[in-house]
C-alpha cells in the first residue's frame, strides 16, 4: 500500500510542478529588462518598466475595460438563465421538452469553440437579414454569445447543488403556506447562494477569457482583451503581456486565498456551535 | 391554483429553452443549410436555398463544398490529424491526471481542499496567457533550451516549438484540470473498507487497485476523457500558437476557410463534418452527465 | 395506555379517504384505501417500510397527487388544493428546519404567509415556544440545537398556525430511548391542550400503541385493521396483524367444534386442543389459526389442576432459552411437536422461590379467554 501511495504522491508533486512552472516563469520574466523575454538581462533587472508600459497602453486598457463590461453582463445573464434551467432540470421531474433542455445545456460544455462561434455569427447574419437586427456585430452580439455558452456551465453547477439539496425544506415551506415563488426566494435561493456565486465567477472567467467565439462575433470596433493579446503573441513573446499575466495571477490568487480562508473560518465556527449544542444536550 | 403552478413552471423551463433554441440549436441548422450553398460575391456571400424560375420555386442544393472536402487530401489529413492529436492528448491527460486525482482523494481531508485549490487556480487565470507561457518556455532561446544549453546537456537548441510535441504539451497543460476534477469526484466516493476487505482476503495492492478501484472509477475516466477529447478535436488557439505550420488541425482549417478564404459554405461543411465525427462522443458525455446527476438523488 | 378523551367521542369523520389509490408505474403504493379519521383523535398509521403509510401521509399533505380516489378534510374535497392552501401542517421526519433562519423566524414563517401583524406574529411565536418548552431559544440557529430541541422547534412551527390537522412523520425515530418516552407523553399533553387532530405515521408499534387513540395497520398499500390499541392487540383480525404487533404464538388447526359458548380447535402443531370460551364465526372442519400472546401463558412444574380433566389449553415442553430483561423474563419453550413457544413472565419478586431454569420440563397453560381464532 505504501509504495503505491508513494507513486501517486510523487505524481501529484510532479504534476503540480508541471502546472506551475509556466506561470512562475511568466511572472519571473515580467521583471526582466530585456525585450528578449527569456534571456535574463542581469545588470538591468529586475525592473518594473513593463508594468509602467502596461498602464500607459491605451489599446490594452481599452480592451480590458470592454472585456470587463461584457463579462459582468454576460455572467449575470448566464446566472439568471442557468438558474432557471437548473431549477427546471432538478425540480420539475420529467416535463415535456426536458431532454431537449438537458441536451442543450450539456452540449456547449464540450462543443469545440470554432463550431459555436461560426454558428453564432451565421445566426446573427441570418437574423439581420430577416428582421434587420442586429445591425452589425459588436459588443451586444459578443455578450449574447457569451451568455449562451456560459449558461451551460452555470446550469451544471446549479443543478448539482439543487440535486443534493434537502427537498423537505421546500416542502416544509409549502406546507406552511408559502407559494412556490416565495419558497424559491426565501428558502431555496438563500441556501444555494454560494453555488450561484461560484457559478457567476465561473461565467465571468469564461467570458473574460474567451477568444475563439469572440473572434467570430466581434466587429471591427470591438476588441476584447484576449483578442488584443492574441494578435500580439501570435508572433512571439512580448514582455508587457508577461506583466499583464502576473497581475491577473495575483488577482486570482488573492481572491481564492481570501475565499478559502473565509470558508475555513465558517467551518470552524459551525463545528464549534455543534459541539456546544451536543454538550448542552437536552 | 394548481393551474398557476403548472403555468409558472412552464415559463421557468421555457425561457432558457427558447434562448438556447435561438442561439444554440437553430444556428446549427443555419450552418447546415449554408454548407449546401456555393460561395459567391454578394451579401450574404453564399447562394440562396430557394430560387425562383418563372414564378415557381426550385431548391438549389450544392454538394460542391462536401465534394471539395472529401477529395482534397489536405482536409482529410487534417481531420485525421486532429483526431490523432486529441486522442493522444486525452491519453496523456489520463496517465498524468489519474495518479494526481488518486493522491488527492487519498490525502488527509484537511489538505484536500488546499490541493484542489492548487489544481484549480491555474484554470481561473487566463487560458490564453498560460498557452502563451509555453512559448516562452519552448522557443529556441526559451527557458528550457537555455537551461539545457547551460548544463551542456545539448549543443544546439532543440526545436521544441511548432511541433506535435508542443501541441500535446499545450493541450495536456490546459485540459488537465478537466481530467482531474471528474476523476477526483469519483474516487473520493470510494469506500476505503473495500480495499481493506480485499487485503484481508489476500489481494496484493496492485491487484486490489486493478480489480476494485479501477473498475469503480470508470465513470470518472469516461467523463474526464470526453471533457478533454471532444473540445481538443476542434482546438484552435493551441495549435496556432504552439503547433506545426505544415499540418493544421481542423479548428484552424475552419477558421482559415471563414476568415482568410471567406468561403462560408466550405467553412460550414467543415463544421458539419466535425459535428458528425463528434456526435457519438457528445451523446456519450450527455448520458454520463445525466447518470451522474441522477445517481445523487 | 392512552384513554380517549371527551373530544374524540365525536363520531363525525373529519378526514375521509375514499378509495384512495396511488400508483408509481405499475406499483400501487397505496391500494384502494378508505378510512375515516375523527376530530380530536391521535390516529396512528402503523406499518413496515413499503407498506404505503408515508405515501398516504404525503397525499394528505398535498405532496403527492392520488391516482384515484378522494381526500376530504372537514367536508372539503382536497383534490385541486395545493399544499400551501391546505389546513394541514406537517412535522417532517428530518425536521426540515430552515438552516439560514433562527428559531423565531422558523416558527414565524408560517404565520407570515397569513399576513398577520408583526406584533401578533411575535406573540403567537412566544406562546407556542413556551408550550413546547423552548421559550428563550428564539435567537438560536438550528445547528446550535440538539436533536430533541430541533424536534420541539419543528413541532412548534407546525402547530403555531393551529392547523385542523397535524401530520407527524416518524416523530420519535431519531430520539434515544429515554427522550422518546418523555416526548411521547409531551406530545399527548400538547395534543389534548390544543385539541388538534394528529395523524402519526410510524413503524414502531410501541410508539403507535402509546400515542394513538386509534391505530390503522397497513400492509402492501392496504389498511388491514383499524381500531383502538387494545382492540388491535387483543383482537387482531388476521395473522399479519397478530404477528406484526407484539409477539404471538400462532398455531394452525382444524375447528373440531363450534357453538355459541365456545369453539374447539385441534392443532397438530400444538399437539393439543385449544378451547376458546366465546363464540367465533367459523365453520366446523375449517382450517384456522389460533393466536396466544406470550404474557397470557402460565408456566408451572406440575400440571395445573384446571386442565387435568379436559387436557385442553395445556401442553408440555422443555425450557430451551431464557432472556432476562430486568422487568420480565422471556422463556422459549420447546413443546413435543418440536415448535418453540414464547412465554413472558414478569419478575414480580426479588430473589423469590427457585425460578424456572434451562432444560426444565414444564407445563404451559392458558385461560379459555386468551386465544384468538383467526380465519385468515
Amino acid at each position: 500500500m505504501r509504495s503505491r501511495g508513494l507513486f501517486s504522491r510523487v505524481a501529484l508533486v510532479l504534476g503540480l510542478i508541471f502546472l506551475y512552472v509556466p506561470i512562475i516563469s511568466m511572472i519571473v520574466f515580467s521583471f526582466n529588462n530585456s525585450r528578449l523575454v527569456t534571456v535574463w538581462d542581469a545588470p538591468n533587472s529586475p525592473t518594473l518598466k513593463w508594468y509602467l508600459a502596461l498602464v500607459h497602453n491605451e489599446q490594452i486598457l481599452g480592451a480590458a475595460w470592454l472585456s470587463i463590461r461584457i463579462a459582468l453582463i454576460a455572467a449575470t445573464g448566464a446566472v439568471i438563465l442557468g438558474t432557471l434551467a437548473g431549477m427546471a432540470l432538478a425540480r420539475f421531474g420529467n416535463f415535456r421538452g426536458r431532454t431537449l433542455l438537458a441536451g442543450m445545456t450539456t452540449a456547449p460544455i464540450v462543443m469545440p469553440e470554432v463550431i459555436t462561434g461560426l454558428s453564432l455569427l451565421l445566426m446573427f447574419v441570418a437574423l439581420a437579414q430577416l428582421i434587420g437586427w442586429p445591425k452589425g456585430v459588436g459588443a451586444v452580439t459578443i455578450t449574447m454569445a457569451h451568455i449562451t455558452f456560459c449558461m451551460a456551465y452555470v446550469t451544471v453547477v446549479v443543478q448539482s447543488r439543487l440535486v443534493g439539496f434537502d427537498e423537505s425544506l421546500e416542502e416544509a415551506a409549502m406546507d406552511l403556506g408559502a407559494r412556490p415563488l416565495k419558497v424559491f426566494f426565501r428558502i431555496t435561493l438563500p441556501l444555494i447562494l454560494p453555488a450561484l456565486a461560484s457559478g457567476w465567477l465561473l461565467a465571468f472567467t469564461l467570458s473574460w477569457d474567451d477568444l475563439v467565439i469572440t473572434q467570430f462575433v466581434a466587429g471591427p470596433g470591438s476588441s476584447t482583451l484576449p483578442m488584443v493579446i492574441f494578435s500580439k503573441v501570435r508572433f512571439g513573446v512580448t514582455p508587457d503581456v508577461n506583466a499583464l499575466a502576473t497581475i491577473m495571477v495575483l488577482v486570482v490568487a488573492t481572491g481564492i486565498a481570501i475565499s478559502t480562508v473565509w470558508m475555513r473560518h465558517r467551518e470552524k465556527r459551525r463545528a464549534r456551535d455543534l459541539q456546544l449544542a451536543a454538550a448542552a444536550n437536552l | 391554483m394548481r393551474f398557476s403552478q403548472a403555468g409558472g413552471r412552464r415559463l421557468v423551463a421555457a425561457v432558457p429553452t427558447v434562448w438556447l433554441l435561438l442561439l444554440f440549436l437553430i444556428p446549427f441548422l443555419i450552418v447546415f443549410r449554408i454548407s449546401f450553398s456555393e460561395v459567391r460575391l454578394a451579401i450574404p456571400p453564399y447562394t440562396p436555398l430557394i430560387t425562383w424560375h418563372h414564378g415557381s420555386p426550385a431548391l438549389e442544393v450544392h454538394w460542391s463544398a462536401y465534394k471539395f472536402l472529401f477529395t482534397d487530401s489536405l482536409y482529410v489529413s487534417s481531420y485525421l490529424y486532429s483526431l490523432k492529436v486529441a486522442a493522444v492528448s486525452m491519453l496523456c491527460c489520463l496517465l498524468i491526471g489519474y495518479p494526481m486525482a488518486y493522491a488527492i482523494a487519498r490525502s488527509a481531508p484537511a489538505s484536500r481542499s488546499v490541493l484542489l485549490m492548487l489544481i484549480v487556480l491555474p484554470f481561473w487565470t487566463s487560458f490564453l496567457l498560460r498557452v502563451y507561457a509555453w512559448i516562452g518556455l519552448l522557443q529556441n532561446n526559451g527557458v528550457i533550451n537555455n537551461v539545457l544549453l547551460s548544463l551542456h546537456v545539448i549543443e544546439h537548441p532543440l526545436a521544441l516549438l511548432q511541433t506535435d510535441f508542443a501541441v500535446y504539451i499545450g493541450i495536456v497543460y490546459s485540459y488537465l484540470p478537466f481530467m482531474i476534477l471528474p476523476l477526483y469526484a469519483n474516487l473520493e466516493k470510494h469506500d476505503p473498507a473495500l480495499l481493506e476487505a480485499a487485503a484481508d482476503l489476500g489481494a496484493r495492492p496492485l491487484t486490489a487497485f486493478l480489480r476494485i478501484t479501477l473498475p469503480q472509477s470508470l465513470p470518472g475516466i469516461l467523463a474526464g476523457s470526453l471533457l478533454v477529447f471532444i473540445p481538443a478535436v476542434g482546438e484552435y488557439v493551441i495549435p496556432t500558437l504552439l503547433g506545426r505550420t505544415d499540418q493544421l488541425m481542423i479548428g484552424r482549417v475552419l477558421s482559415d476557410e471563414f476568415f482568410e478564404n471567406r468561403d462560408w459554405p466550405v467553412a460550414s461543411a467543415v463544421a458539419i463534418l466535425i459535428l458528425l465525427l463528434l456526435v457519438i462522443p457528445i451523446m456519450l458525455f450527455q448520458r454520463a452527465q445525466r447518470r451522474e446527476l441522477e445517481a445523487t438523488t | 395506555m392512552n384513554t380517549p378523551t371527551a373530544t374524540a367521542a365525536d363520531p363525525a369523520a373529519y378526514v375521509r379517504f375514499t378509495n384512495l389509490t396511488k400508483k408509481f408505474g405499475d406499483f400501487a403504493a397505496v391500494d384502494n384505501v378508505s378510512l375515516d379519521i375523527r376530530r380530536g383523535e391521535i390516529f396512528c398509521l402503523l406499518g413496515g417500510s413499503g407498506s404505503g403509510k408515508t405515501t398516504l401521509l404525503r397525499m394528505l399533505a398535498g405532496f403527492e397527487t392520488p391516482t384515484a380516489g378522494t381526500i376530504e378534510i372537514d367536508g372539503a374535497d382536497m383534490s385541486k388544493i395545493p399544499p400551501y392552501e391546505r389546513p394541514v401542517n406537517m412535522m417532517f421526519q428530518s425536521y426540515a428546519l430552515f438552516p439560514h433562519m433562527n428559531v423565531e423566524k422558523n416558527v414565524a414563517f408560517g404565520l407570515e404567509q397569513e399576513g398577520l401583524s408583526r406584533a401578533e406574529v411575535s406573540r403567537k411565536v412566544g406562546e407556542i415556544l413556551e408550550i413546547v418548552k423552548m421559550g428563550g431559544f428564539g435567537a438560536r440557529k438550528p445547528h446550535q440545537l440538539s436533536g430533541g430541541q430541533r424536534q420541539r422547534v419543528a413541532l412548534a412551527r407546525a402547530l403555531v398556525k393551529r392547523p385542523k390537522l397535524l401530520l407527524l412523520d416518524e416523530p420519535l425515530a431519531a430520539l434515544d430511548k429515554k427522550l422518546r418516552e418523555y416526548t411521547q407523553f409531551e406530545l399527548i399533553n400538547i395534543q389534548q391542550r390544543l385539541g388538534v387532530t394528529f395523524v402519526v405515521v410510524t413503524h414502531d408499534q410501541e410508539e403507535a400503541m402509546t400515542l394513538g387513540t386509534r391505530l390503522g395497520v397497513m400492509n402492501h398499500g392496504r389498511i388491514v385493521q383499524v381500531g383502538s390499541p387494545s382492540d388491535i392487540y387483543e383482537s387482531p383480525s388476521n395473522r399479519f396483524v397478530a404477528d406484526f404487533i407484539g409477539s404471538v404464538n400462532l398455531f394452525e388447526g382444524q375447528v373440531s367444534q363450534e357453538g355459541s359458548e365456545g369453539v374447539r380447535v385441534s392443532c397438530a402443531e400444538l399437539g393439543a386442543t385449544v378451547r376458546v370460551d366465546r363464540a367465533v364465526s367459523c365453520t366446523t372442519g375449517a382450517t384456522v389459526w389460533t393466536a396466544i400472546r406470550p404474557e397470557k401463558i402460565a408456566i408451572s412444574r406440575r400440571q395445573p389442576a384446571a386442565t387435568a380433566a379436559s387436557g385442553e389449553n395445556v401442553v408440555r415442553g422443555t425450557v430451551r432459552e431464557i432472556a432476562y430483561m430486568g422487568d420480565l423474563s422471556i422463556y422459549l419453550v420447546q413443546i413435543e411437536s418440536g415448535k418453540v413457544m414464547r412465554v413472558t413472565l414478569p419478575n414480580t419478586t426479588r430473589g423469590g422461590e427457585r425460578p424456572i431454569a434451562r432444560a426444565e420440563k414444564v407445563w404451559l397453560s392458558w385461560h379459555g379467554s386468551s386465544p384468538v381464532v383467526l380465519t385468515e
